[in-house]
């Protein structure tokens, strides 16, 4: 190692410390877990067998929940997807001298806890609440809608959480594309929709990917939209691991479940790096 | 001065702020319970970590919400003028919550907090987590309902290992605006009923769930014979339900925004609802629910004499009375021997005779006997598997 490495490590020391110390450790905690045995006392006695994932594994109800999450997971992308990316496309083609105040506002909520964000769902969708009122009062509908306590309003909560990084996502990529290319497209005699179809939305993939990926992954992993705004019928694989780990105490199961959820992800990960780039991913936040 | 109790390093500290030693022989003390830690070890390690950690606070577990508002109202501040630890306080969801947290700490790092119920009592008991309680030390103990005492006895051996507090029901909450007193006598039945199809809400728990099941189906909630029958009935309810909640105050919440207008419920959650003027019924007759008793209990590795006195303290008549008036619970004291103030005689759930001879308590053992079996599968119906 030459010196220079030397001082590169020696910079990046606490960093990497840190990782190892509070994440690759308590993962891999969390996998050797996985092998020990829960008895019927609700001890855990440390081991080497494979009960635990042959248990998962056979058991439908697990692969029900995880395929529960990543549909919900899917839809909520999708939302994001339809929704953030016009708004991406109107704050990076916007004439305005304060763009950084837009950007601004676009994160302004997250200055609110993420549990009272998500609360203020119950007083927005609920029997009683701000849309069924207005609904109401204004003569739409005689009964309250069942907004509440179903996948409709987890995926409300979901969205709104995500929102803003489908857009920033979008927008960075968005705002990298060279007005020139659009310019000679129109140029050559493509209508704006053509220029739009074939030049910007094109250009504008790479962002979009990412901020895909970032919303699945997060939604997929989300335990407190769920528990607060899913009814009975939401199931959703983290609420799995909780009710495992929690409610039954059974930490060699949810460790089971909680690798399962990682390598899932990560599978999903991987599989976008092949094909797109994390990269876009870091440009994002880096600016 | 010896360095045989527990209370060694205040002694110390006592010596030395009235000139019985000096600064320097404080520290002369505590350094050659240092150096005989590391010479020696065993023993002597007990008696300096005593030394050395003087008790400073003590932390106190609650449900959060109005329950932990009326110990910090009442009795925390009293508590750390009289003795000068600090009460530091944490919340939580549901038992099992704590349990898991309890579970993965070190011993020492919870203190006192307060368990619902004789099975939740056995739930910390049976595994060795929680300290048997020295019963010299807390003198208001003789306040108690014999009764209540010999609850939680029974459980243990005979040693107490968490004082009785309070005691309230879980019952069926009701909007009076839609449901009148009559129609909910027909009890846990009501909840099996189409017509309130999306306007229900039930406690998520196994027990209640199984309890109510087991009603439904007419059977002994506490001897099952065809469990079958009762988790059939559980399913066929889930269609029903708006919500499963977890917690009082999610409870409350749904309640009071008439989210719906019927559901299991907790005597305490349902006398807040009703003093903050919501016209909400109450039934927990013996076809409609059950009695549990909630206590004070202390983990094992706690400072037992702080958690003592804290409990002492707690138990004294103003201070549980205070306390019951804020949680809305009535007080395990003894009607006979203290007077109880008219706002806790008028509590959902009192028993003036202190017999408790309608109320059907919980069965630990049962309970403890079946949670595995009976947890894993109301998790799976409630999630419609």
């Amino acid at each position: 190692m030459n010196r220079q490495n030397a001082r590169a490590y020696a910079l990046l020391s606490p960093a990497l410390g840190s990782l190892a110390l509070f994440l690759v450790a308590p993962v891999l905690f969390i996998a050797v877990y996985s092998f020990w045995i829960r008895t019927a006392e609700g001890l855990d006695i440390p081991a080497f067998q494979f009960g635990n994932w042959i248990a998962v594994a056979t058991d439908y109800y697990y692969w029900l929940g995880l395929w529960g999450s990543f549909k919900l997971a899917l839809v909520t992308t999708m939302a994001c997807a339809a929704v953030g990316y016009p708004t991406a496309y109107f704050l990076a083609r916007i004439r305005f001298s304060n763009k950084a105040l837009l950007l601004f506002l676009l994160f302004l909520p997250f200055w609110i806890s993420y549990i009272i964000r998500t609360m203020a769902w119950i007083s927005v969708l609920g029997r009683t609440g701000a849309v069924n009122t207005a609904l109401i009062s204004l003569g739409i509908i005689d009964e309250p809608l069942k907004m509440l306590y179903n996948d409709f309003s987890v995926i409300m909560g979901l969205v709104y959480f995500l929102l803003p990084y489908m857009i920033i996502n979008v927008y960075v990529s968005l705002d990298g594309i060279d007005r020139n290319l659009e310019a000679s497209a129109r140029t050559l005699g493509c209508s704006a929709w053509q220029t739009f179809r074939e030049v910007t939305l094109p250009l504008s993939l790479p962002g979009l990917g990412a901020g895909c990926m970032l919303c699945f992954v997060l939604a997929a992993g989300s335990y407190v939209t769920p528990r607060l705004l899913g009814g009975p019928d939401t199931l959703f694989f983290p609420d799995l691991i909780y009710e495992a780990i929690i409610s039954q105490l059974d930490w060699p199961t949810g460790a089971v479940l909680s690798v399962i959820l990682l390598l899932s992800l990560g599978l999903l990960v991987g599989v976008y790096n092949r094909f797109m780039s994390l990269s876009d991913i870091y440009r994002s936040f880096a600016r | 001065m010896t360095f045989g109790d527990d209370k060694k390093y205040e002694r110390l500290l006592e010596a030395y702020g009235n000139g019985d030693i000096s600064r320097r022989q404080l520290m002369g003390f505590l350094t050659v319970a240092a150096a005989a830690v590391g010479v020696v070890g065993g023993p002597f390690g007990k008696l300096t970590r005593d030394a050395l950690a003087a008790v400073e606070q003590v932390r106190f577990d609650g449900w959060g919400g109005i329950v932990s508002e009326a110990f910090r109202n009442n009795a925390f501040p009293a508590f750390t003028e009289k003795t000068g630890v600090k009460v530091v306080e944490g919340e939580f969801g549901d038992t099992e919550e704590f349990l898991a947290l309890v579970k993965a700490a070190q011993p020492g790092e919870y203190n006192t907090f307060l368990v619902s119920g004789a099975y939740d009592y056995y739930r910390f008991y049976k595994p060795g987590l929680a300290a048997p309680l020295n019963e010299a030390n807390m003198p208001n103990l003789q306040l108690l309902l014999p009764a209540t005492l010999e609850a939680f006895r029974k459980e243990s051996e005979g040693k107490l290992y968490a004082v009785p507090f309070d005691y309230g029901t879980t019952g069926i909450a009701y909007n009076r605006k839609y449901i009148s007193d009559d129609e909910a006598k027909a009890g846990a039945k009501i909840l099996w009923d189409e017509k309130y199809k999306g306007k229900m809400a039930l406690y998520d728990s196994f027990q209640t769930r199984a309890w109510m099941g087991s009603l439904y189906t007419g059977q002994d909630p506490q001897g099952v014979t065809d469990q079958a029958a009762m988790w059939d009935a559980c399913r066929t309810q889930r269609d029903l339900v708006v919500k499963y909640w977890t917690s009082g105050q999610e409870f409350i919440d749904l309640m009071s925004k008439e989210e719906v207008i019927l559901s299991d419920g907790w005597s305490g959650r349902v006398a807040y609802l009703q003093q903050n003027g919501h016209d909400i019924g109450f039934i927990d007759t013996k076809d409609a629910g059950f009695a549990w008793l909630e206590g004070l209990m202390v983990l094992a590795g706690s400072p037992m004499n702080e958690c003592e006195q804290l409990i002492n303290l707690c138990i004294e008549p103003k201070i549980s009375i205070a306390i019951a008036e804020g949680q809305n619970y009535p007080p395990s004291l003894d009607p006979n021997k203290v007077e109880l103030s008219e706002k806790v005689k008028s509590l959902p759930g009192f028993d003036p005779t202190g017999k408790f001879e309608n109320f059907v308590w919980e069965s630990a053992q049962y309970w403890f006997t079946n949670q595995d079996a009976y947890k894993k599968q109301w998790e799976r119906i409630s999630k419609g598997a």
